[in-house]
Parts: C-alpha cells; sequence; structure tokens
C-alpha cells in the first residue's frame, strides 16, 4: 500500500508537503454558514427577508404544521393506515429553507423526505399520504407540474435535475432546478456525473445534500472520507457551501445566494445542509439497533424548531399563545388532510395500464382484460 | 430520391425533425464534431449548432439520466450510446425512471426520448462492442423497443420514435449500418411503430426476425425456394409492444414458425415469439417452433464471432427442422 493512503487523514504525509515537491496550483476553501446558533442566538448579520418578521413567521408555521404532518404520518403507520413512510423529523429548517428560496418556476426534484419543501410549493399533505399510501395519484401531486416526483433510487434525481436545468439553459429560460440528496447519495456515481454534467455545462443547478449524518444505519464516517461534502463540489469544478442544515434562515439565505447565481448563469452550486435524522430512517427501521441514545438526545439539542421559536420569541414576533393557537390550527388542518386521505377511493384497477404509455398497446389490451375480470380475486392487504 | 444506406437515413431522419422540430435534441459522446463514431451524427452539430447536438461527458447514466430530466421539461433528447456493450449504466434510469415517469406521475410528467445505440456483431470489433440485449429492455415496462433492418424503414422508423410521446430504445444493426443502399424520400413521413414487417411472403413456413438477421434470413429463403418451400419473412421491428396478430395470421397460413435472432437464446425475444404463438396459434402449428439463436455464451471475439452469429445454413437448417415428421 503506498505510504499516503496509510497516512492519518487528513492532508498528506510531511514529504508531499515539502516545497521541491509540491507546489501549490490551486486551493480551494469549504465557506459554513450559520445564522442562528443552536440556542436562538445571532451569529450573523440577518439577510433582507429575514428582517420581516411575517416572512420568518411564515416559515416557522410551516415547520410546524411539517412536524404535526410528521408525527401523525408515523402514528397512521402504526395504526395500519398508511405504508412504510419516511419521517423528516428533524430536518424541517432544511426542507422549508429549500422550498422559500426557490421559486415556483424552478423545477424540484426531491428524494422522499422533503415535505417542508413540496408543502411550500403547494403540494398537499393528503397528497403526501396517498403517495406512502400506496397510490400512484400522490405523485400527481398539487403544486408546480413540472416538479418532479419523489425518487427513492438514490441520487438518480441529481442527473434529472441537470437535465431540467439544460432544458431551461437551451430555451433561455429564468429558471434553476434543484435536486436534493441525503449523505448516502453523495457516494452514487449519478452525483458526481450530474455534478460534473452541471459544471463543466454551466447549469442553473443547485444540488442539495442535507447531510443527516445517517444512511439508514451506516454513518457518515463509513459513507466518506472527505471531511465535507460540500467540498465534493470541488473536483466538479463548481462552488461547494456548508450550511447550518437546522437554521432555516441560513438555509433559505444560502439557497437564495445559490439560485440568484445560478440564475443569473453563473453555473451550479453544492449546498450541504448538515442536519440530524432523529427519526428511524423510515417506518420499517429501527434506528435503536445501531445508533446510541446519547447521540440522538444530542441532536435534539440543536434541532431546529428550539431556535428559531427563541429567536421570533425573543424579538417579541410571537408568544406562547401564538404557539397554542398555531398547534391547534396545525393538527386541524392535518386531521382534514388525513380525512381527506382516508376518504379517497382506491383506483379502478384499469388505471395500472392507464398511464403506461400513452395509448394503451394493442399487445397489452388482453392483460387488462384478465385484470378486470379478475378484480378482487387476490389477496387483500 | 437519394439513395441511402442505413445510418445515413438514421442521419436523414434525425436531420429532418430537427429541422422541424425544435425540441429535438441530440446528445451522446462523440456525436458532435465528429459526427458519432459511426458518423450517425455527421454534420447535425454544424447544421443545428453545438446546444442542439451535443458533445456529453463519458458517463452513460449520465446521458440517459439527464436526457429523462430534458424530456420531462418538455425537450424531445435522442441521446446516443456509443456501443450496446456500454449501455447497462442506463439501465437503472430506463427501467427505474424512463419507462415508469408517465404511470407514477398518472400522466403528469412524460418521458419522450429516444435512446438511439448501435448492437450486434459482424463488424470485427473488439470485446464489448458486438452484443444484442434487445430483450433486457424489452422486458422493461413502459419501454419500446424498435429495431429497423432497411434504409427505408430506419428513417421511418426513428421519425415515429422521435415523435412517440414515450420513452423509446432504438437498436440500430451496426453490421448492415452499410451493406445496403436504398432509395429514402427525405419526406418526413414516420412508418407505425407497434408493427411488423412483412419482407417477403410465403406459403410453407413463417421466419421472424429482426435487425441485421434479416438479410441472412432473406438469403435463406432465397435458397429455400430453390427447394421448393416458400418462406414468409417477417421483420418484427418492434421488438415491444410486440404485433403477434401478423405472425399468428402468418403462422395460420403456413402452419411453420422459425425465430432467427442474434442474441442469446434463453429469454431472448425469440422465447417470446414462440411463447406467443403457442398460446394462440398451437393448433395451426404443423411441426414444433424452432429457434435460431445465437448461443448462451458470451459474444466471442471476432475471429469466432461468425461462429456465433446465425448463418444461412443454420437458418435453413432449422426451417428443414420443421418438416421433418
Amino acid at each position: 500500500m503506498p505510504r499516503y493512503l496509510r497516512s492519518p487523514r487528513p492532508g498528506p504525509p510531511p514529504e508531499y508537503q515539502e516545497e521541491r515537491l509540491v507546489k501549490t496550483i490551486a486551493e480551494f476553501r469549504i465557506p459554513y454558514h450559520q445564522v442562528l446558533d443552536p440556542q436562538g442566538k445571532l451569529v450573523a448579520e440577518l439577510p433582507e427577508f429575514a428582517k420581516d418578521p411575517e416572512e420568518l413567521l411564515r416559515m416557522y408555521r410551516l415547520m410546524v404544521l411539517t412536524r404535526t404532518f410528521d408525527t401523525k404520518a408515523i402514528n397512521l403507520q402504526r395504526t395500519g393506515k398508511l405504508g412504510t413512510y419516511a419521517s423528516c423529523l428533524g430536518h424541517e429548517a432544511a426542507h422549508v429553507g429549500i422550498g422559500a428560496a426557490m421559486r415556483l418556476e424552478d423545477c424540484f426534484a426531491p428524494m422522499y423526505r422533503e415535505y417542508g419543501a413540496q408543502f411550500w410549493r403547494g403540494v398537499k399533505m393528503e397528497e403526501v399520504l396517498l403517495y406512502w399510501g400506496g397510490d400512484e395519484r400522490g405523485s400527481n401531486f398539487s403544486g408546480p407540474q413540472h416538479d418532479f416526483p419523489w425518487c427513492v433510487p438514490i441520487a438518480t434525481q441529481c442527473l434529472h435535475a441537470a437535465g431540467a436545468a439544460m432544458a431551461y439553459k437551451l430555451r433561455g429560460e429564468a429558471r434553476c432546478a434543484v435536486s436534493v440528496i441525503g449523505d448516502g447519495g453523495t457516494s452514487q456515481g449519478d452525483f458526481y456525473e450530474a455534478l460534473n454534467l452541471a459544471a463543466v455545462r454551466e447549469l442553473p443547478a443547485v444540488f442539495v445534500v442535507v447531510n443527516n449524518k445517517w444512511a439508514i444505519s451506516v454513518p457518515l464516517a463509513l459513507q466518506t472520507a472527505s471531511k465535507t461534502l460540500a467540498q465534493k463540489a470541488i473536483a466538479a469544478g463548481m462552488p461547494g457551501v456548508q450550511v447550518d442544515g437546522n437554521d432555516v434562515i441560513a438555509v433559505r439565505q444560502t439557497m437564495e445566494q445559490a439560485l440568484a447565481s445560478a440564475r443569473a448563469g453563473h453555473g451550479p452550486t453544492l449546498v450541504e445542509a448538515v442536519t440530524y435524522r432523529l427519526s428511524d430512517h423510515t417506518t420499517a427501521d429501527d434506528a435503536s439497533r445501531y445508533r446510541d441514545k446519547a447521540e440522538v438526545e444530542d441532536g435534539w439539542k440543536i434541532e431546529p424548531m428550539i431556535r428559531i421559536r427563541k429567536y421570533l420569541m425573543d424579538t417579541g414576533a410571537w408568544t406562547e399563545a401564538d404557539e397554542e393557537a398555531l398547534k391547534a390550527d396545525c393538527t386541524a388542518k392535518v386531521d382534514a388532510a388525513v380525512a381527506a386521505y382516508l376518504d379517497t377511493p382506491v383506483q379502478p384497477v384499469e388505471s395500472i395500464f392507464d398511464h403506461m404509455f400513452a395509448e394503451l398497446p394493442e399487445a397489452m389490451v388482453e392483460q387488462r382484460e384478465t385484470a378486470r375480470r379478475f378484480l378482487n380475486s387476490g389477496g387483500h392487504h | 430520391m437519394p439513395r441511402i444506406t442505413l445510418i445515413e437515413a438514421v442521419t436523414m431522419a434525425l436531420a429532418w425533425e430537427m429541422e422541424h422540430d425544435d425540441r429535438v435534441v441530440v446528445l451522446g459522446e462523440d456525436v458532435g464534431v465528429n459526427g458519432g463514431v459511426f458518423r450517425a451524427t455527421a454534420g447535425l452539430q454544424q447544421r443545428f449548432g453545438a446546444d442542439r447536438v451535443m458533445d456529453t461527458p463519458l458517463a452513460e447514466s449520465m446521458i440517459a439520466g439527464m436526457s429523462i430530466g430534458m424530456a420531462a421539461q418538455g425537450l424531445r433528447p435522442v441521446p446516443e450510446i456509443q456501443f450496446m456493450g456500454f449501455i447497462y449504466p442506463t439501465v437503472d434510469m430506463m427501467v427505474n425512471h424512463a419507462g415508469r415517469l408517465r404511470n407514477r406521475t398518472r400522466g403528469r410528467m412524460n418521458v419522450p426520448m429516444v435512446l438511439r445505440a448501435p448492437f450486434g456483431g459482424g463488424i470485427h470489433a473488439p470485446e464489448h462492442h458486438s452484443e444484442s440485449t434487445e430483450a433486457m429492455f424489452a422486458h422493461m415496462p413502459g419501454i419500446r423497443v424498435v429495431v429497423p433492418s432497411s434504409p427505408r424503414r430506419a428513417y421511418g422508423l426513428l421519425l415515429a420514435a422521435i415523435r412517440d410521446p414515450d420513452p423509446v430504445v432504438f437498436l440500430e444493426p451496426k453490421r448492415i449500418y452499410r451493406l445496403q443502399k436504398q432509395e429514402v424520400e427525405d419526406n418526413g413521413e414516420a412508418l407505425p411503430l407497434d408493427t411488423c414487417y412483412i419482407l417477403r411472403e410465403g406459403t410453407d413456413v413463417t421466419i421472424v426476425t429482426w435487425g441485421a438477421m434479416t438479410f441472412e434470413t432473406m438469403k435463406a429463403a432465397e435458397e429455400l425456394d430453390k427447394e421448393g418451400i416458400s418462406a414468409e419473412v417477417i421483420d418484427l421491428a418492434t421488438i415491444k409492444p410486440m404485433d403477434l396478430d401478423t405472425i399468428l395470421e402468418s403462422v395460420e397460413k403456413t402452419g411453420r414458425l422459425v425465430i432467427v435472432h442474434e442474441a442469446a437464446r434463453t429469454c431472448g425475444v425469440g422465447a417470446e415469439v414462440a411463447a406467443g404463438v403457442a398460446e394462440k396459434g398451437i393448433w395451426d402449428l404443423k411441426a414444433p417452433i424452432v429457434r435460431v439463436t445465437g448461443y448462451d455464451t458470451v459474444m466471442p471475439l471476432f475471429r469466432l464471432e461468425y461462429e456465433y452469429l446465425p448463418s444461412v445454413a443454420r437458418i435453413i437448417d432449422g426451417v428443414k427442422k420443421t418438416f421433418e415428421d
């Protein structure tokens, strides 16, 4: 094994740092952005949008709604009324921050737990429930019709976003594409291929990595030897920035900057939003098998709701009474969405054939007849 | 009317459609300045510009993935994969996304892309350049698989594929890229997809084939004719969805079925043709169905590639089996 591979990280062994062997021909830096610390203390200058308390409240309210929804969805799964569900617990700031920074004409290519961003863009809660409740109509969602549906194969959506950005660039439209993956997604070839393409073609795209430290049971330390995930941008030739993913103000500001840069023709950015997955991977997972309680407890200390609520209260924009009213309002909205979901009848069996092609090929007509003829003859859930 | 080769017909169809539909974009490795390693996109970049005829980075999953993204946002990408041996990184994109996006969004989004690739053996190419794995794509729900076998069909079927609102894998038999010239009118007229083409009418045996094997099959049919056996030759053309009706009609007439393909036998498209005829037309058969195919081996390097590809003699032998008692 070459000696440099055995050297302790970071950095090459001393002989490689000697002037006579190496001269520096390029240097890189990874900026880190945070506006509110975990205790809600302002640690950087407020961006313009955050000076308007109403704008902060808009984000905060959606974060609370998203968490209320998430709790309810897990309960629905536990009581047999929903299939496997991917929780977004702890990701509310990252997701809402992304959504709030985007324009509706931009294109969103999510993975499968970015509900906060999608709610901001007009996706309905009952549509999310329909999807995880085993009904394709969930992905025929409200909101921008050009947004991609949830993407389960990891990191493939990075390339769809790059392709969308290519389409906008070719047509001269001032639109951007935003994809989201997790930390595990950065190990995929498609992620690198998308970054490489977007940078080489200066595409209007923003690639977000929501680093929640876990890819199901595999911790970040087994996923990468990189000090940051943002630095994966460097090899592709684009800026990479790390942001406190639990700080909704910082996420939105970082995303707005990246989107503005993309829109102005300066090409893509990789944004790493560092957060923590407070939940299991999905309802089919039990994280207690592989994760220390203490680590999760630490995660709860820096979670995204505390700091923004504290900041809003400290600045007089929010009160305990407001909080109580909001909780009641969110519960009512979620309950209404659950009722709408549960009241949605199953699709007719033909629907599994209806959207395979623009027109059903003759060769499949008989299969559709068979499906009709044997309706309800199979096993039931 | 120009007399052109199959590959020139591909270029002509691409040019026609780019001229008449500005949503059409060609992309791939070396398709731009170089005009493609086989010259399928020759002259297109000069004519339509580097934005619409794009040399991409060298990554096949990327080529398919970005095409899906472009297609879903209203373009009509026609990506080229340089050889079928390099198409496998696209499989995830094709099976998980291209073939599914319309269905999973209940028709909200669709993927009008044509993934072009030269396929098949017989050109003395290096390793990984001679495979025929059309069955793999035919097995993917939501994907059409089309194989032209003449300049005229290449022109008409490629136009149809590009105009189709759903993903098409368009496999070009590179062995016959320049084998034959045909008069092809550059009139923008597409041929129907999802249908077979009867290349030769006959009464005693039906031979179903596609791609480059249509040539060996037609030669075999001529030889058989001398021996008094009248073979009907059907070019499957659209591998999926399959036009079984035309095949069944023919078998009803001839009572015998031979399937010829270059690809490995097991789970090849021939098995699907045979099963379809067995299910719907077995009482018309006077003899067991015969398949003349590539072997279930790795495609040999080129010194032995013609031992792998079904020969005229093997096809004749296969046909004669259907006349044995």
